[in-house]
């Protein structure tokens, strides 16, 4: 048996230890908002935090998740309540057919947490795991930089 | 506030963004199984046997041949030549040869393993010179104007080259999936990513023979399309069903992305002749075109691609003699398909490095060249056709060659590049296009689209149409220009999911035509709508309680109280299908970019620094939507110019993955200034004209243009790959020594 916490809830797992992070939210914890877009890690749309950090999580044994810390898109917000980066993403016009969009959110999520600087080069190195073959990605890196800013604003006043 | 020319968000944006949105391998489908299909291993040859090893346990597997369709092993589109599953012929690799389900997806692959055919090789036709010495020609079309021969005797200069360009990938993220099943009452439900619910609908009526209401598609949120899931998705969803019924259980096909990329259809490859007689001013007078294209091994759309290749392939010029012939040839590699811009990117390409070719040749700029010749009000295309209002051709060069600053970047590239000790070569590269909307020739007639605005039982306004949303936006597009009809707020109206057992065939969601054509129609369905509630005394613009009243009053049982309109030829648009002479298209969107590049004199990479493009559209129904369309495409354009290299190897895509097969990422994509630029069309609703092909057609040949002013080389293959670049400049250098 593994245990693992996903979206700040103790989950155990039963089967075999080499199925993929992927399948195991998926099928087994029913979190069908982490998408698979290649099985082989290049396009990111699988992107999930473990332990805060971005990983393909279509490369990721569950037994290596035993412990650990996972978030998915699920832990963002609701679609009637959505967190500030998925709103930014709704204005800018950053999702288009949606299915890279989990993992863009993630992977950006953890970029953003992490206080990374608000400007377009290095949100554009931060993303540059994550394919999407919609946008040409201008709108998504606006969306981000937007967010970053407002989250360091946010620090600022906090400290 | 109106609707129309404001960014609304997108109505299904938070679905999408929190993962709530279904895709159809989100779908829990309780006692499925999962269905993977068996492929060709040869290009070419006579199947005679299918061997199932004895010794493997078949008992929970369940198979499904050609054998167990009920009607025509045909996949119906334009041609019936491309079977469901081979009995017999094998005509390209990966072609499918049967259908195998078990309820664990990874005991279904371990089950392939174990079905060995037999079958007699025979020699492939793999290139499209092959094919054409053999005859094997699906469709050839001609246009012609004037008197070409006169044409050439008046030129000052004739300029003649050849141009290549190679398979792409449409690449949308999630792959093609489809689930079928039969209901109780004899439905056939087949559910899925896709765009065209009712091509699918008309494909498994030929194959599973019933009363249509007894087939039902309805569509899945689709990750993408690009004309990738326009017809493929016939053939899987075929394949889905006929397992179905063998094993009476739901059937569920996802592809993984290694089997999506080497067995689904792909951009026709294409290769193109120019002979083109210019006068010393750069006045066009003679343009003779060559356009060949590679069908692969089945008919499917080629035609059509093969048609709208042709007649874009003047470039956006008027010239008064003028001959296109194309043909689409037929190779054993698997069908090249639909994919955004259907063919005109192809032809574009040539046609806009050819313009670069002659003003290189005439000793004028290739902006020269085009003001010179570029389609204006009153222009007569080569098909016979007065383009009589909103032709944005100036506009939106002059936008892009103001905005981009293009004369002065361009002088400063050549300062750059004269410096000896400079790490890189600068370029700036010009092109200019069009795009024709809505479905070529008769099309729309052939098609006659319909699509519902109706009252609901509880006051609110609900859209009925079978375009899909794919991304681009046509739920909120629409309904922004039903909320302006019928002046209501945009949230008041709902846009119901693509099923064909409740939503009018409102035609395939393909070809810039979702916008002009059917948001026409329910621009029209809306008027009456309201002329009906006005009649019934509900005072304008209304109020929900005076809907809701009305809707007690009119929806009697609770039926919605609608207008369905159908599609009816404008009496201004004409064409003769025999002749090839006439309307080619009730309009066309112009679009213009200028790219600036910069080549490490190294490694030659090509780094892409600035893009700017004007793009008329008409009008921009939701703006945001529309600069989506626009940056998306530019990156597709880009890597279709710069990065993305099908590598054929016997048939076949060798490097069916995203490790080898380079789609554009963050790092490739440079920041873009989008211009939108609004010249309405007045059949247009709201003066609106298509959107979605035109920004794939003009990066290419821009970016060519651009490597031709940095280094000098005029390159006429795509992609313009370090390789390609290297090779050209030694094959240079050999030649200067």
């Amino acid at each position: 048996m593994i245990e693992l916490t996903v979206n700040r809830k103790k989950r155990r797992y039963r089967g075999p230890s080499f199925k993929r992070l992927l399948d195991v939210l998926r099928e087994d914890f029913e979190l069908t908002g982490t998408k698979e877009g290649c099985g082989e890690g290049e396009c990111g749309a699988c992107t999930v935090l473990l332990d805060g950090e971005p990983v393909n999580s279509c490369l990721v044994p569950v037994a290596q998740a035993e412990g650990s810390r996972v978030e998915t898109v699920e832990s963002l917000g609701a679609s009637s309540r959505l967190s500030p980066l998925q709103q930014s993403f709704l204005e800018e016009g950053a999702a288009q057919c949606g299915i890279c969009t989990p993992g863009m959110l993630m992977t950006a999520w953890a970029y953003v947490r992490g206080g990374g600087p608000a400007d377009p080069e290095s949100v554009r190195t931060a993303l540059a795991g994550n394919l999407c073959r919609c946008t040409g990605y201008q709108h998504i890196v606006a969306a981000v930089v937007e967010t970053a800013k407002r989250e360091k604003r946010k620090r600022a006043r906090a400290r | 506030m109106a609707s129309v020319g404001t960014s609304f968000r997108r109505k299904e944006g938070p679905e999408k963004l929190t993962g709530e949105a279904r895709y159809i391998d989100d779908y829990p489908l309780e006692g499925a199984l999962h269905g993977v299909t068996l492929r060709s291993k040869v290009a070419r040859g006579i199947l005679r046997k299918i061997r199932f090893d004895p010794a493997f346990d078949w008992s929970s597997v369940v198979v499904a041949t050609a054998a167990d369709i009920p009607g025509e092993n045909a996949v119906l589109l334009i041609e019936k030549d491309q079977p469901l599953l081979a009995s017999r012929e094998l005509n390209h690799l990966e072609e499918p040869i049967l259908i195998l389900g078990h309820s664990n997806r990874a005991k279904a692959y371990e089950a392939l393993e174990h079905i060995e055919v037999v079958c007699d090789e025979e020699e492939p036709v793999l290139t499209m010179e092959e094919a054409l010495a053999d005859g094997a020609v699906f469709k050839r079309f001609e246009i012609v104007k004037g008197d070409l021969d006169a044409g050439f005797c008046d030129a000052d200069v004739i300029v003649e080259e050849e141009y290549r360009v190679p398979h792409q990938e449409q690449a949308y993220i999630e792959t093609n999936g489809v689930a079928a099943w039969e209901e109780e009452d004899g439905t056939l439900v087949v559910t899925g990513s896709m765009q065209c619910p009712y091509y699918v609908h008309k494909a498994m009526l030929g194959l599973f023979p019933r009363a249509p209401e007894k087939i039902r598609v309805i569509q899945t949120t689709t990750g993408g399309g690009f004309g990738g899931k326009e017809e493929y998705p016939n053939l899987i969803a075929g394949h889905a069903a006929v397992l179905s019924l063998k094993a009476k259980r739901p059937v569920k096909i996802v592809y993984d992305r290694a089997e999506d990329m080497r067995a689904t259809t792909k951009r026709h490859p294409a290769r193109i002749r120019h002979r083109t007689g210019v006068k010393k001013d750069g006045t066009l007078v003679a343009q003779d075109i060559d356009v060949l294209m590679d069908g692969g091994a089945y008919v499917t759309l080629s035609p059509v691609v093969l048609s709208r290749g042709i007649l874009h392939a003047t470039g956006p010029y008027e010239c008064p003699n003028v001959r296109v012939v194309g043909q689409v040839v037929k190779t054993n590699t698997p069908p090249n398909g639909a994919f955004r811009g259907f063919g005109a990117p192809q032809t574009l390409f040539a046609a806009e490095m050819h313009v670069e070719k002659i003003a290189a040749r005439l000793g004028l700029d290739a902006l020269a060249v085009r003001r010179k010749n570029l389609f204006r009000e009153g222009s007569v295309t080569a098909t016979g056709q007065v383009l009589n209002e909103s032709v944005g051709a100036k506009e939106v060069l002059d936008r892009a060659v103001a905005v981009s600053r293009y004369l002065p970047r361009k002088k400063e590239c050549e300062r750059w590049n004269r410096r000896k000790s400079a790490p890189s070569w600068r370029g700036v590269g010009l092109a200019a296009v069009f795009h024709g909307a809505g479905f070529t020739g008769s099309g729309e007639v052939y098609l006659q689209s319909r699509a519902t605005v109706s009252l609901l039982p509880n006051g609110d306004i609900e859209v009925e149409a079978a375009s899909t949303e794919i991304g681009q936006g046509t739920t909120s597009i629409l309904a922004s220009i039903v909320a302006d009809a019928l002046e209501v707020p945009y949230d008041w109206i709902r846009v119901s999911t693509p099923d064909t057992a409740r939503v009018p065939n409102s035609g395939p969601t393909v070809a810039s035509r979702t916008c002009m054509i059917v948001g026409g129609l329910l621009k029209r369905s809306a008027d009456e709508l309201r002329r009906a509630l006005e009649r019934e005394g509900v005072d304008w613009p209304p109020k929900p309680s005076s809907l809701k009243r009305a809707a007690r009053k009119l929806c009697a049982n609770g039926r919605p109280f609608g207008f369905v309109q159908e599609y009816e030829r404008p009496r201004e648009i004409r064409w003769d299908d025999a002749t090839y002479r006439g309307d080619a298209y009730g309009v066309y969107g112009y679009a213009a970019m200028v790219v600036e590049l910069e080549i490490d004199k190294i490694t030659y990479e090509v780094t892409v620094k600035d893009v700017v493009t004007a793009q008329d559209v008409g009008r921009a129904i939701n703006p945001l939507l529309v600069e989506g369309q626009i940056v998306g495409g530019t990156a597709q354009g880009l890597g279709y110019a710069l990065l993305e290299n099908v590598i054929f190897d016997k048939g076949v895509m060798a490097n069916a993955n995203f490790t080898n097969y380079a789609i554009p990422t963050t790092l490739d994509t440079p920041p873009m200034r989008v211009e939108i630029v609004e010249i309405p069309y007045s059949l247009g609703p709201f003066g609106a004209k298509g959107v979605g092909e035109l920004p794939m057609d003009v990066p290419a040949p821009a970016v060519a243009a651009a490597i031709h002013q940095a280094t000098g080389l005029f390159l006429t293959e795509l992609p313009l790959l370090p390789e390609r670049i290297s090779k050209a400049l030694h094959d240079r250098a050999h030649r200067q020594s």
